[in-house]
């Protein structure tokens, strides 16, 4: 059945995705991040609770940088999606408006989409929530270059 | 909106008596998770500042292959510092609050130390507006901008609606 075939297919590229996407970059495996699908241009991922991650402590209320960093991936797995082939991206600028606090004990869900890509630069759209996406903790706007270097250079121009 | 939290009120009064800022990082989880730290900055023109400081380590690399400090890394250290300059140096009535906080990356992050300042361009009765700057190896050079408004009003007491 071909249908079915795609399906494991679909399932398996997203596994294989997923484990590089932790493996591949510390920052977000320091995080603990979990991607949980990934779509047409779209993709969402979870920062489970972590009172390591904590900004208040007396609240048990995360740190909004850990907010930024689970939108700033989601935004950039987003893209991933989003291109014909794969190639090396970076944040261009992104903003990010906090609506409320995140709950403590409680972990945060990202959605992203890329809803457009030009030659050089990708723009996204984000949201971050616990139960739904009707009632967030933050929104984004962001935008990509696309194809930048992989190699390092002496001095650090992007 | 609750007015400045008593217990971080005391860490903030107590950092200062001592002159040193790091005790304000220190009761913070996340910034010891990022190993982000303050500092006074030792000598030069900007002698006394308040800077922000993000230590290398391999946990904040967001692109393995260059290698690059993630975005995320970044806005951590930028969001960071605005709030620490503004509980520093001014006193607000309230714990500042992000509204939003918009970032620029200019040159991606190498893999070592990254200093951030933070500069309140506009200071309101209800909000405040704090650039912010990091650089590594060379101050004129910075690899990421980011401008912040902080809530730093307490609903304890009237709000005056003016502009």
């Amino acid at each position: 059945m071909p249908d079915e075939r795609l399906d494991a297919e679909e399932l398996a590229r997203l596994r294989e995705l997923g484990q590089r996407f932790m493996r591949g970059v510390p920052h977000n495996k320091a995080l603990g991040l979990e991607l949980r699908a990934m779509s047409d241009a779209r993709a969402e991922l979870l920062l489970p609770y972590d009172p390591r991650l904590v900004g208040n402590p007396e609240t048990g209320v995360l740190h909004g940088g850990a907010i930024s960093a689970l939108i700033d991936a989601c935004c950039g797995a987003a893209v991933f999606q989003a291109l014909q082939k794969p190639m090396a991206i970076a944040t261009l600028d992104l903003r990010i408006d906090y609506l409320k606090p995140a709950a403590p004990g409680r972990a945060v869900i990202a959605r992203a989409h890329c809803y457009k890509v030009t030659r050089h630069v990708a723009f996204v759209r984000g949201v971050a929530f616990l139960d739904s996406e009707d009632d967030p903790i933050a929104t984004s706007a962001g935008t990509f270059m696309l194809g930048t270097r992989t190699t390092s250079r002496t001095e650090g121009a992007a | 909106m609750s007015p400045t939290d008593a217990w971080l009120q005391q860490v903030v009064a107590e950092a200062r008596a001592a002159g040193d800022p790091g005790r304000l990082a220190a009761v913070i989880p996340y910034a010891q998770t990022m190993g982000i730290s303050l500092r006074l900055a030792p000598d030069g023109p900007h002698a006394g500042e308040l800077q922000g400081v993000m230590r290398f380590g391999e946990q904040l690399i967001g692109n393995p292959m260059l290698p690059a400090l993630h975005g995320g890394a970044l806005c951590a250290l930028l969001e960071s510092t605005a709030i620490f300059q503004l509980l520093w140096e001014s006193a607000p009535p309230a714990t500042p609050r992000t509204i939003s906080l918009t970032v620029e990356y200019l040159r991606s992050g190498r893999p070592v130390d990254t200093f951030a300042r933070g500069v309140p361009t506009r200071q309101g009765r209800r909000v405040t507006n704090v650039r912010v700057e990091a650089w590594q190896d060379d101050r004129a050079r910075p690899i990421a901008v980011a401008s912040a408004h902080l809530l730093v009003h307490s609903d304890e007491g009237p709000v005056k609606f003016e502009l």
